[in-house]
């Protein structure tokens, strides 16, 4: 079975001019498999410069790997022309991170419906775009009178939030790139976009990709979680395991800092102190060697993904006495 | 205890074409030295407002309408231009949100840091500026040779702590941080709060932490302060408001909440925030309150001590008094 979604050991590397010996290695090897059969949702987790819009950029087409395929059932995305881009530019769709900057205040928000209407010729008439922008329009909880024909700042982040969701689903899409959609939308409001990502998956078949630095909320969305740090793979599984018993010194330091909205349950608790990236450490080995309390001398080599349980690895010694597992298989870990 | 920080009954509307919105409608609250408050409300609801408000930082068609700030013995209300220009950074001091975008880009930090010192104590001798400085820098966690660098030379998390410096630099009484973290990662959060912290004993001051995060507020704050529509619905201590919230709207916000323990259960809060400008009669939370009751379609409820007890909410169902008559 052709899988719907492909990683093949994909590296992207930004280097800084013609002269510059520094390069920042954004992804180094990811692979990742989404099954075509069983839509899912998987959160690629990791604080900013670990490499998470890079994915999302690399996946939605707009750069090329440095090293490595995408494929997308089976058609490697850089290659795509014709008649198969424009299905790949169908079936794949994104939400931003800003529900403010994807509209242009000059139009009322019916533009960002009607335009991938009119362009992928999905209505033969004037009444069926209308129809299909008002059902996709509720299909997101929103009341179509209520939004059609005014303007972008009539409304608030989460009602143009869920608009870009309904802009996605217009197209009916197979999958969904969700690039941190509700940092910048109240937390009131959080809750709605969250259950509306979620019946796209269960009610519309759609996978998934959710980008966040938010566990909390990535915890109460996906099944699987990819935690990156700085390009590589720190630990990846079930999301109960990953973050209930985090076992990577960078995933415990990362469930350690969420503000939990529990009064009996303290952050910093782990010896890890918080501090920040520094992007100047360009050494080999496993990345988050300077800032590990565990660092070791062959963490100067990279560490592979050790298996923790059925559905939990981290890459790191600590777990050498555990069986390695291979990148390619990466998804195995991933539960459905 | 004495408090450092009263306010009392502070109005601030906005008149805009389209008609007056009361951008705060009679807040109150006060605060003892150390104590830490979390002002908490979904976007629109005042929190900001109130922040500038307090530094007098109200721009037209803003305008304080009325009411007391009071630092210490100082109602800052009363003050001239000249002495509130004063009074900011050494007695109330405020860091915006999104600071880390405020600092000027063509200036060393080490200038924009003498600057504030300077504005305030034109005498000051440089070697005297300088060690200032660097004490503040260092009392954030950052290294000497950030004086010298430009802002773009830091990372968000260190641009936020330089505010946070320059924000403590004449050790004020009141530290105002709005969302003082919303643009960081979690890791980085976590260091930028700790550091607000450690401060915060050093100076001794009050700290006033706006934000929407409820994780952050039950990690860091004494109190919290739920507003909506430009109200106070409820004041109460952290623990009370996470374990046991009075006001429906506070109950709809903490039962909103992720938890480990609920998974994949979202409770949004139905309907939308008002505007402003056509806040429903009574109660404003009204249309949205799951316990809505006659008496609060038409009377705005009092924010008033709860019986037996010192949290304060503004609800119909606790003021006894005003029970409807069955």
């Amino acid at each position: 079975m052709t899988p719907l979604l492909e990683f093949q050991n994909v590296t992207k590397v930004y280097s800084r001019g013609l002269l510059s010996r520094h390069s920042t290695t954004a992804l180094s090897g990811l692979s990742l498999k989404l099954e075509a059969e069983q839509p899912t949702i998987v959160t690629v987790a990791g604080e900013s410069g670990s490499g998470k819009t890079t994915l999302a950029m690399l996946l939605l087409g707009f750069i090329e790997p440095t090293e490595g395929r995408i494929l997308y059932r089976g058609q490697d995305i850089s290659r795509l022309a014709g008649e198969d881009r424009l299905t790949f530019r169908r079936e794949v769709q994104a939400v931003f991170q800003d529900p403010f900057a994807v509209f242009n205040p000059f139009y009322p928000v019916d533009h960002l419906l009607s335009v991938p209407i009119n362009r992928f010729k999905l209505a033969k008439s004037r009444a069926e775009a209308r129809t299909k922008m008002e059902a996709a329009l509720s299909a997101v909880g929103l009341q179509p009178g209520e939004i059609l024909g005014r303007f972008p700042h009539q409304l608030s982040g989460g009602q143009r939030q869920r608009i870009n969701v309904a802009r996605a689903l217009l197209l009916r899409p197979r999958l969904l790139v969700a690039d941190e959609p509700v940092s910048m939308v109240d937390a009131s409001l959080r809750a709605n976009i969250l259950e509306t990502l979620r019946n796209l998956q269960t009610q519309y078949g759609v996978s998934i990709i959710y980008i966040t630095h938010d566990l909390t909320t990535a915890y109460h969305i996906t099944k699987s979680i990819v935690v990156l740090y700085r390009g590589a793979v720190m630990e990846v599984g079930d999301v109960d395991a990953v973050i209930k018993q985090p076992q990577h010194p960078y995933t415990q330091l990362l469930i350690d800092s969420i503000p939990w909205p529990d009064v009996n349950r303290h952050w910093g608790e782990t010896e890890i102190k918080a501090k920040e990236t520094d992007f100047s450490d360009h050494r080999a080995g496993c990345k988050f060697y300077a800032r590990c309390p565990f660092a070791m001398d062959k963490c100067r080599t990279p560490p592979p993904l050790f298996q923790i349980g059925d559905f939990q690895a981290a890459a790191c010694y600590l777990y050498d006495k555990n069986p390695v597992i291979e990148s390619e298989h990466l998804s195995e870990l991933l539960p459905i | 205890m004495n408090p450092v920080l009263h306010v009392s009954d502070l109005q601030v509307s906005y008149y805009t074409d389209a008609g007056r919105a009361r951008a705060l409608d009679g807040v109150s609250l006060s605060l003892a030295a150390g104590e830490k408050l979390g002002l908490v409300g979904e976007s629109g609801s005042g929190k900001s407002t109130m922040a500038l408000a307090m530094m007098r930082m109200i721009k037209p068609p803003g305008r304080i309408e009325g009411g007391k700030v009071i630092v210490e013995d100082t109602d800052l209300m009363s003050l001239s231009e000249g002495d509130m220009l004063d009074a900011r950074l050494s007695k109330i001091s405020y860091i915006p949100q999104g600071a880390m975008n405020s600092l000027n880009p063509v200036t060393r930090i080490g200038a924009q840091m003498t600057d504030a010192i300077r504005a305030h104590d034109p005498r000051a001798r440089p070697a005297d500026i300088k060690r200032r400085c660097l004490e503040a820098l260092g009392s954030v966690d950052l290294r000497s040779e950030v004086f010298r660098m430009y802002a773009h030379e830091l990372s968000g998390g260190m641009k936020q702590r330089v505010c946070i410096a320059i924000g403590i630099l004449l050790n004020p009484k009141v530290l105002i941080c709005d969302e003082p973290t919303s643009a960081l990662d979690v890791v980085t959060q976590r260091q930028v709060m700790e550091t607000i912290d450690r401060v915060q004993d050093q100076i001794g001051a009050a700290v006033i932490l706006i934000g929407h995060d409820m994780g952050l507020m039950a990690q860091f704050v004494d109190k919290v302060a739920v507003m909506y529509a430009g109200r106070l619905m409820e004041l109460s201590t952290v623990r009370e408001m996470f374990t046991d919230p009075k006001h429906p709207y506070a109950q709809a916000l903490i039962s909103s909440l992720p938890n480990l323990d609920n998974k994949g259960v979202f409770q949004g809060i139905p309907g939308l925030a008002p505007s402003l400008l056509r806040l429903p009669g009574g109660c404003p939370f009204h249309p949205r309150c799951p316990q809505v009751m006659e008496i609060c379609k038409t009377e705005v409820p009092k924010f008033q001590f709860l019986p037996n007890s010192n949290r304060l909410a503004a609800c119909h169902l606790y003021s006894s008094a005003e029970r409807p008559r069955s």
